[in-house]
């Protein structure tokens, strides 16, 4: 127990560092969001001035960052210039619209990675076992954006698909029913470009995993106890090759919000991803900090879960860490 | 029996009473484990193969405790695996037969052959801090053996395991059974791999080197455990050990390894009495022998046997243990030694007693 | 004669926390104290548990005691510092129980044999090779075997190559800590004869750490029963076998088996 709010201690003083860095190097990065306002002439000096007196651009930093803390505890995580509202709406609308594409995603991947992992695992060496390792290593060589680009050609192609976007045009008209399935048609693509992204490494990592546990003397005494195969792959196996991959699972959680932002853009599906990109190049400040600060958030909650779920599975882990 | 047989004809007794009868009796008479002339080799990756058992038979009676004597090469962890075919992938069991029971473990199907482990034979693993699964708790170890093989629901499960958990923990069943391996004893590790062995009632267990990582006080406990196992369930036990003292205490027969082939094979007291084969005779010459008397022995030569166990990758024409016999004669070189019976249930595989063996 | 190693109230405590946050120490050594003679064979018996191993550390200088003196040389070695310590270090080595885990695996035999004389400062090669075979031949390993990586030797082969790699350093002092415990039996006596040819040519001395009381018995000189961190009865090795005082003593005594009478054919050779 100790150990995990130690853990939990750790977690947030890395927020708050996070969210410092976060601030100095986008405060100090060069230009903010009036200066492309001021390039335009149509807009005088003056309302430049007054607007950037209005957003205190000119204070001391220790102040800024205080009255963007005030701001955060108050539930609004500061103000984006460009859309003219505080950003924590903005912001949690499209980290869902991203959660639901990496969540499922995540979820897919895992689902297919573990079988097939183990499957392989349990014919090392021979060919299915070889096939499957050339296949995911010809599918880690194809970048994320090829494999986008590769599925958008081929809902252009047949039509199955929608090009982008999150839902149709008539969206709101539509019965429940069909606006689950539109739902489901717009996501299809966007989420097989992440599973198909993900998969080769997490199958990997479980067959490594698992052959590394294959050889082990409790598997063998366990098959002289007359221990079912598949028993013995998933309930035996699986559990003691499980530590490597419950830090990967962490990994999985901290890239929730993260690992789609490629996809995202090149797909046109309205989440984290397009947001940050266009707050980066308007330099919208505050809505590039929150996004930073949201992506630590997972990431570093994504290590504590795998932290918290390795001490739960590995009772060693529990023992040496003074548990017991 | 007989009463049984008319009971039948009379209609009284259902015809699936009388075959079990038979059965029960049938294996009250003869041997529950009968191997003949097995070989087992091994392939290299290279491709090479080398023989690692040449030519084992013995048979096994119900309820006898079997001592395997044998060093590293002889063969003896070949033997424990070949009997429940749980060889590893480059292992053959190129020529010979295993009946068990009336079975041909030989001939059995992978469903056969799980039904068997575990349930009918049971094999206890060397090195019990690793034959155990390091993040499963030692009850529940032995209710996966007991799922494997029984359809019970889940509070019978747990009054069994709790059960067989008492056999070999007559205290602290709750505690050891909600452990770890890593927070238990050697001893009390091996005694979770015995209960693992035990759950499902089986008539042979096949343990290997149980003592071997133990102290002196734990190897007491647990040889008591498993005479305590034979006497109150008629278990039959196959012991493997390198130790021939730990067999003067529990065996009933002994069978001694070396090379591949059984050099000699007799009732307990007699081979450790009196060893016949020269190899079995160093065997027990190399032990220091302070507590039998001769205390003067002190910080003198060990009898040590000379040179190394035999290289199995060189296969030899003649005896195994020639290279390294004292009593070796030039015939030894070049043809290989049969077992020989020497009267009492005693055979010796050596050309020393070539005129005194019993057979034609 | 004065003694060539000798422990004085050796204490040696592992902190350990409760989850109620109070300590509790593991109390490994409680007490100890004992002198070895040069040239002779010290026996350290007992259970796990016992406190055996971690006296054979903080006597080889692999562990710091909690409190006490270790004289060797006229120095307490525990209170020297590191940069000292490493003068003595060479002169007692320790031999593990288990050859395959203190032999590097990577290495061949004459590279493992050649290191502790690289270590110490000699650089011609060629003295290093003679020293290596003279060596690998003290222990009974034929030069032959010198390309060999630890996992192509046998059992007793990798025993003999650690015990010439601790002999590689000249010491006075080798610590076996159970050091025949994983051989088979006929392998042991080999190594045992080893161990006392080498110690009647070379006057070595030895602190033999085992379970195994019947070995102990034959080696050893004088006998040390330890019980929980301490020692139980300690002396000449035929009052501790005829006249046990304590209780563990009698204990390990009876739990030693034993072969019957008649069945030593070989030992009057």
């Amino acid at each position: 127990m100790r150990y995990l709010l130690r853990r939990l201690r750790h977690a947030f003083f890395l927020l708050v560092g996070a969210s410092i860095l976060a601030f100095l190097f986008t405060t100090l990065a060069p230009g903010n969001y009036f200066d492309e306002m001021r390039l335009d002439p149509q807009i005088a000096p003056g309302t430049v001035a007054a607007l950037r007196a209005q957003y205190q651009v000119g204070r001391p930093l220790p102040l800024r960052y205080a009255a963007w803390v005030n701001s955060v505890l108050h539930g609004e995580m500061g103000f984006s210039f460009a859309y003219n509202s505080p950003v924590a709406p903005l912001l949690l609308v499209r980290a869902r619209n991203t959660l639901l594409l990496t969540v499922t995603a995540t979820v897919l991947a895992w689902g297919i990675a573990l079988p097939l992992g183990v499957w392989s695992a349990d014919r090392l060496g021979h060919l299915p076992d070889r096939m499957l390792s050339w296949g995911t290593a010809a599918l880690m060589a194809i970048p994320d954006l090829g494999l986008a680009l590769g599925l958008l050609m081929l809902a252009v192609m047949t039509g199955w698909f929608p090009t982008g976007g999150m839902t149709s045009v008539d969206f709101e008209t539509f019965s429940p029913i069909h606006k689950f399935r539109d739902l489901l048609l717009h996501m299809t693509l966007p989420v097989a470009a992440l599973v198909l992204s993900a998969l080769p490494l997490l199958v990997r990592h479980v067959r490594a995993a698992m052959a590394d546990v294959l050889d082990a003397p409790f598997l063998l005494a366990a098959e002289g106890h007359g221990v079912p195969k598949r028993r013995l792959l998933y309930r035996y196996a699986l559990p003691a090759a499980a530590n490597p991959l419950i830090s990967l699972f962490g990994f999985s959680i901290g890239a929730l919000l993260s690992g789609s932002l490629v996809i995202e853009v090149v797909m046109s599906w309205p989440g984290i991803g397009p947001l940050l990109v266009e707050a980066i190049l308007a330099r919208d400040l505050y809505v590039v900090i929150a996004g930073v600060l949201f992506s630590t958030l997972f990431l570093v909650g994504g290590n504590f879960l795998a932290d918290t779920l390795l001490y739960w599975a590995d009772p060693r882990i529990r023992t040496e860490s003074g548990g017991k | 029996m007989y009463q049984n047989v008319c009971l039948v004809r009379v209609g009284i007794l259902p015809q699936h009473e009388l075959e079990v009868s038979k059965a029960i009796l049938a294996r009250r008479m003869t041997s529950i484990l009968e191997v003949r002339d097995l070989h087992v080799s091994y392939k290299s990756r290279a491709g090479a193969s080398t023989e690692v058992l040449r030519g084992v038979s013995f048979d096994l009676r119900p309820g006898e405790i079997l001592g395997v004597l044998g060093e590293s090469g002889s063969g003896k962890t070949t033997l424990a695996a070949s009997l429940l075919r749980l060889l590893p992938w480059n292992g053959k069991i190129a020529k010979g037969a295993i009946r068990f029971e009336g079975k041909d473990i030989l001939q059995a199907s992978p469903k056969e052959l799980q039904g068997i482990r575990g349930k009918r034979i049971s094999l206890i693993f060397q090195e019990p801090s690793v034959a155990l699964h390091p993040t499963m708790r030692a009850g529940e170890q032995v209710r996966q053996v007991l799922a494997a093989h029984e359809p019970w629901g889940k509070n019978a499960m747990r009054e069994r395991t709790r059960q067989v958990l008492s056999t070999v923990f007559p205290e602290e069943v709750e505690r050891i059974s909600e452990s770890y391996p890593h927070e238990l004893s050697g001893g009390q590790r091996q005694r979770v791999l015995i209960a693992q062995a035990i759950a499902c009632g089986p008539s042979l267990v096949i343990a290997d080197e149980p003592t071997a990582s133990l102290d002196p006080t734990t190897q007491m406990e647990i040889i008591e455990v498993l005479r305590t196992l034979r006497e109150k369930r008629g278990l039959a036990i196959i012991l493997i050990t390198h130790n021939p003292a730990l067999l003067a205490r529990l065996a009933d027969r002994v069978l001694v390894l070396y090379g591949g082939s059984i050099v000699e094979l007799g009732p307990a007291a007699t081979v450790i009495a009196s060893p016949r084969h020269p190899y079995t005779k160093a065997l027990f010459g190399s032990i220091p022998a302070i507590f039998e008397g001769n205390v003067s022995n002190r910080k003198k030569k060990l009898a040590a046997i000379p040179g190394d166990s035999l290289s199995l990758s060189l296969p030899p024409e003649g005896c195994p243990f020639e290279p390294r016999c004292p009593e070796r004669m030039q015939k030894c070189r070049k043809h290989e030694p049969q077992l020989m019976e020497l009267g009492e249930d005693h055979a010796v595989s050596c050309f020393l007693f070539e005129g005194q063996s019993n057979q034609p | 004669m004065q003694p060539l190693l000798r422990a004085e109230n050796l204490v040696k405590r592992y902190p350990r926390k409760k989850p109620d946050s109070s300590r509790e120490d593991l109390v490994a050594l409680d007490g100890v104290s004992f002198a070895i003679v040069q040239g002779t064979t010290l026996a350290i018996v007992g259970e796990s548990g016992s406190g055996k191993s971690t006296l054979a550390f903080c006597l080889a200088c692999l562990e710091r005691p909690t409190c006490g003196s270790i004289w060797f040389g006229g120095k307490d070695i525990v209170k020297l510092a590191e940069r000292d310590l490493r003068q003595v270090r060479p002169k007692i080595q320790l031999i593990f129980q288990d050859p395959a885990n203190s032999l590097n695996p990577r290495w061949n035999v004459s590279e493992i044999l050649n290191e502790p004389m690289i270590l110490q400062g000699r650089t011609n090669r060629d003295e290093i090779t003679r020293r290596s075979h003279m060596l690998l031949e003290r222990v009974g390993l034929s030069c032959e075997l010198e390309e060999r990586s630890p996992s192509e030797l046998s059992g007793g082969q990798r025993q003999r190559l650690a015990i010439a790699r601790a002999l590689a350093l000249e010491p006075e002092v080798l610590i076996l800590d159970e050091a025949l415990s994983a051989l088979d039996c006929s392998v042991q006596a080999q190594i045992a004869n080893l161990l006392m040819e080498l110690q009647s040519s070379l006057g070595m001395t030895y602190l033999f750490i085992t379970h195994d009381l019947a070995m102990a018995a034959h080696l050893a000189d004088e006998i040390v029963v330890m019980n929980r961190g301490q020692i139980a009865e300690q002396g000449p090795t035929e009052k501790i076998l005829n006249l046990p005082q304590h209780e563990t003593t009698r204990q390990l005594l009876a739990a030693v088996p034993r072969l019957p009478h008649g069945t030593r054919p070989g030992l009057d050779q």
